[in-house]
């Protein structure tokens, strides 16, 4: 365990090196001058500028120049946004939890929608349930996500008038900013009327993540089909029927549990493609949150905001992937014994 | 697909329902959202301070949920009522105008400012001190710009402000001036607190007087996060009867859709400048509130360039102008065609106007008169870039002019420049005719007549027309010193029947101002100068 974990770390190090080499790079292939498009000093007059060049050795070799970057990178100096002239680190603690609140709803829901269902296509293989489902999944599959959000506002907003289409939390409701969750912050406030604002914020993430996850819950599907597909054909299974266990029994003691260790191991790689898909969908529901900012900061050239902003989310996005890998590994000892990643 | 529209409120409430299940503690609170009302505006407020703008959006952010003036304008007849000022004298000879103030107006307390006293002469004094002095400590904060009061030339008005005593305050004019008392009931001529200026000087954070505002008026200020909202709660101590909602959102959409789907998915209360009014109409949960603005969109004429500068030829363009035709393709029916540069809802100035109709036959006959051949003149339309009130689409208006004047044998092109430049270009007289227009900041006459058509906005550039014209300044200034309104009316009748005759612009519509709100809204008065009052609004 010790050394599939350190494996890990290596590889972790050197994909932060790759990552930061490119965000420093983008900074010289942006347009403008490449210090200011590290620094996102857009206003600084020329002896700021000089003390700045100074502070990231412009006038060294680029070795020296990217080891300077390196260092502010991790003593958390990200620049300032050129649009807000506000410190992008603390932009970002304000904004990314917002998006992985939504990630992480959207998962829950995907999965506890999606797994079930493609257990029960596999049980009920080459009938027509399997037919229905799979041809729904793939349809759910193949929607652009843009439209299926502006569709889900238009039904559930505007016709019905069921859910809100905009926004985290409704704006009569005052919670002070703790963790930046939103749901938690709510539930450690001490605001008369926080249960109502928990009600509003419930309500207002439903649409979002249910968009969110529509996708990833039909590749959930498929996947838990598959291998519980593959289960179902495996020799123990085969030797529980033969032992004259019930159906029942052999599904829910059996498959169910071995098919979930491969489905766990594909939600890591999921979170990444699900934080694409909230970043599109926070602009239709403008959630405040990481990929409107990171929309916003496009539109607006604001290179700093686009380079750092990419680097921390690629960065969070690795991390989540090594956390899953190591539950994984944690959870399953075959899987300690491939000692390269992969 | 139109289900009912409570069906939000019970999926509110089942949510709270399962968590008062689940054995949270809740006290006994009231829905806060019956007690909020949420405003979706078109814009962010340029400033807190209304003396330091002009623009519609913060005037309807600012004026009268978080100040008070020293008078107001009565919703019915546009008469002077008191405000501040309990009562007001004014000299026979019309230059000192006493003030005496109510006793009981209380400051906002908020997080950044406690008042330890009761508003005085001191506040109305650093108010319009403020503005007038040029040495005043504060006249230089935020930018010293102070459009309404330079345009109407207050510091040539004013000589100075008398303390009387704590209650009374004195304004010696340079002479008597029929506007003075209706420009202190604008929107912009907004009371303090000089208690709040002399401890931010303390500080010597005096920017902070129009970030962090203080005043007397029904809200105070609690939270403003540029493009995204303004808070603002209830004033407990209102030295009127305190605002019926607890707390008042400005919710910043400058999206027209995005406005009207939070409207409809009932985000909103309340939404300024709607679209789609026909749905909003349709809509059982939703009405459409309308006033006629004091406003009128026209069609001005270069007076100083050839060939506009022929008094025939502009009789000719406003014969052939089929102003029906507007109406019905730029404003859809939602505007009063213009007989005159004045409203008729405000003043019924219009009935023995010669008005100008559509004739093409007179229209040619005067061309003719003229000595130009159809089909040898051709002209610029400038047509403005933006939508504004008064003129929704002054492009297409542009089309449908450009038709006109074929049809009498007048070539035309349609010009637009970005509206920054549009207005520089404009201001320097490059134009040959535009298609703009204008709305009145009070209920008076003369804030038509003279910043549109006087020689002294000629030179301001106020004056899109470059018409300058003695005759008619003189009836303005006459309209403007005497005291009897019966003779005021019959001056402001004379300019009218001159701009008829000479024709420097073709006034075409005065539109609605449109406001949509859940029908659950109670009490909203739109006014037909523009700043939104919310202190009598509830929801039920």
């Amino acid at each position: 365990m010790l050394l599939f974990f350190v494996r890990r770390l290596s590889l972790f190090l050197f994909t932060m090196l790759l990552l930061t080499w490119f965000a420093f790079s983008l900074a010289h292939l942006f347009p403008g001058d490449p210090l200011i498009n590290l620094t996102g000093q857009v206003n600084a007059n020329p002896e700021q500028l000089i003390a700045l060049g100074q502070q990231y050795h412009t006038e060294d070799h680029m070795i020296f120049q990217y080891f300077s970057y390196l260092e502010h990178i991790i003593s958390g100096d990200l620049g300032l946004s050129m649009a807000s002239q506000l410190p992008i680190a603390s932009e970002l603690a304000n904004l990314l939890p917002a998006t992985i609140e939504l990630s992480i709803v959207a998962l829950a829901i995907a999965m506890i929608t999606g797994v079930p269902i493609g257990f029960v296509a596999a049980i009920y293989h080459k009938r027509k349930v399997d037919d229905v489902i799979l041809t729904f999944s793939m349809i759910g599959y193949s929607i652009p996500i843009f439209w299926l959000g502006l569709l889900a506002v238009l039904i559930f907003s505007i016709e019905l008038g069921w859910l809100p289409s905009a926004g985290q939390l409704s704006l009569i409701y005052e919670i002070d900013h703790v963790t930046g969750f939103l749901i938690i912050d709510i539930l450690l406030s001490d605001n008369t009327y926080k249960w109502q604002a928990f009600a509003d914020a419930t309500a207002h993430i439903i649409l979002p993540a249910c968009v969110v996850a529509l996708a990833p819950a039909t590749i959930f599907i498929r996947l838990a089909r598959t291998t519980m597909l593959e289960i179902l054909e495996t020799s123990y299974i085969k030797a529980a029927k033969a032992k004259g266990l019930s159906f029942r029994q052999i599904i829910y003691r059996h498959a169910v549990r071995n098919a979930m260790i491969q489905v766990v191991r594909h939600v890591g790689l999921q979170f990444a493609s699900l934080m694409t898909l909230a970043m599109v969908t926070e602009v239709i529901f403008s959630w405040p949150g990481i990929g409107r900012w990171l929309i916003d900061s496009i539109y607006q050239r604001d290179y700093t905001a686009i380079q750092n902003g990419l680097l921390v989310l690629s960065i969070f996005i690795f991390i989540v992937h090594i956390i899953t890998d190591l539950t994984y590994a944690g959870l399953n000892p075959l899987a300690r014994e491939r000692s390269y990643g992969s | 697909m139109k289900f009912s529209f409570s069906s939000r409120h019970i999926i509110n409430y089942s949510l709270l329902a399962v968590i008062f299940l689940s054995g949270c503690d809740t006290s006994e609170t009231a829905l806060l959202t019956e007690k909020s009302i949420i405003y979706c505006s078109e814009g962010s407020p340029e400033s807190f301070n209304p003396q330091t703008v002009t623009s519609g959006t913060t005037i309807d952010a600012t004026a009268y949920q978080l100040y008070n003036r020293l008078l107001s304008f009565d919703s019915q007849d546009n008469s002077l009522i008191p405000e501040l000022a309990k009562s007001w004298h004014i000299t026979r000879d019309g230059t000192k105008v006493t003030f005496y103030l109510r006793k009981d107006v209380q400051f906002h307390d908020t997080d950044y400012f406690t008042p330890t006293r009761v508003l005085n002469a001191d506040d109305v004094i650093f108010s319009f001190e403020r503005i007038l002095e040029q040495d005043h400590p504060y006249h230089e904060v935020s930018g010293g710009r102070y459009p309404f009061f330079n345009n109407n030339n207050f510091a040539s008005i004013v000589e100075r402000i008398e303390k009387i005593n704590d209650f009374t305050i004195r304004f010696h004019l340079t002479g008597p001036n029929k506007g003075f008392l209706s420009s202190l009931a604008t929107d912009y001529a907004v009371i303090l607190s000089a208690e709040y200026a002399d401890q931010l000087a303390l500080q010597s954070s005096e920017q902070n007087i129009d970030i962090y505002p203080i005043g007397t008026g029904p809200f105070k200020f609690q939270e403003y996060r540029a493009g995204s909202f303004i808070r603002y709660y209830r004033h407990q101590d209102y030295w009127q009867s305190p605002a019926l909602i607890q707390q008042l959102l400005f919710d910043i959409t400058p999206n027209n859709t995005g406005r009207l789907t939070k409207l409809l998915a009932s985000e909103c209360d309340i939404v300024a400048y709607p679209i789609a009014h026909q749905t909003i109409d349709q809509h059982p949960a939703l009405s459409l509130d309308q006033v006629t603005a004091y406003n009128v969109a026209y069609f001005g004429f270069n007076t100083q360039k050839p060939p506009f500068d022929n008094k025939l030829v502009r009789q000719a363009v406003a014969y052939a102008i089929n102003k029906d035709a507007i109406m019905d393709a730029v404003y859809y029916g939602q505007a009063e065609r213009a007989k005159s540069l004045l409203p008729p809802s405000a003043w019924d100035y219009e009935q023995s106007v010669n008005q100008i109709d559509y004739s093409i036959a007179k229209a040619q006959e005067l061309l003719a008169e003229a000595g130009i051949e159809p089909g040898s003149l051709t002209i610029d339309i400038w047509a403005m870039p933006v939508q504004r009130a008064y003129n929704p689409d002054a492009v297409t208006m542009a089309k449908l002019i450009q038709a006109d004047l074929q049809n009498i044998g007048i070539n035309s092109n349609i010009v637009s420049y970005e509206w920054a430049t549009f207005l520089k270009r404009l201001s320097n007289g490059e134009h040959q005719s535009v298609l703009i227009g204008w709305t009145a900041d009070y209920a008076d006459p003369d804030n038509f007549f003279t910043p549109l058509l006087s020689c002294s906005s000629a030179r301001t550039g106020t004056n899109r027309a470059l018409w300058c014209n003695d005759e008619f300044d003189q009836l303005l200034a006459d309209a403007l010193a005497t005291s009897s309104s019966e003779q005021r009316r019959a001056y402001y009748q004379q300019a009218i029947e001159l701009i008829a005759q000479e024709v420097p612009l073709v006034p075409i519509a005065h539109s609605k101002r449109f406001q949509a709100r859940s029908s659950s809204v109670q009490g909203l008065v739109l006014d037909p100068f523009g700043g939104i009052d919310f202190t009598k609004v509830t929801k039920n």
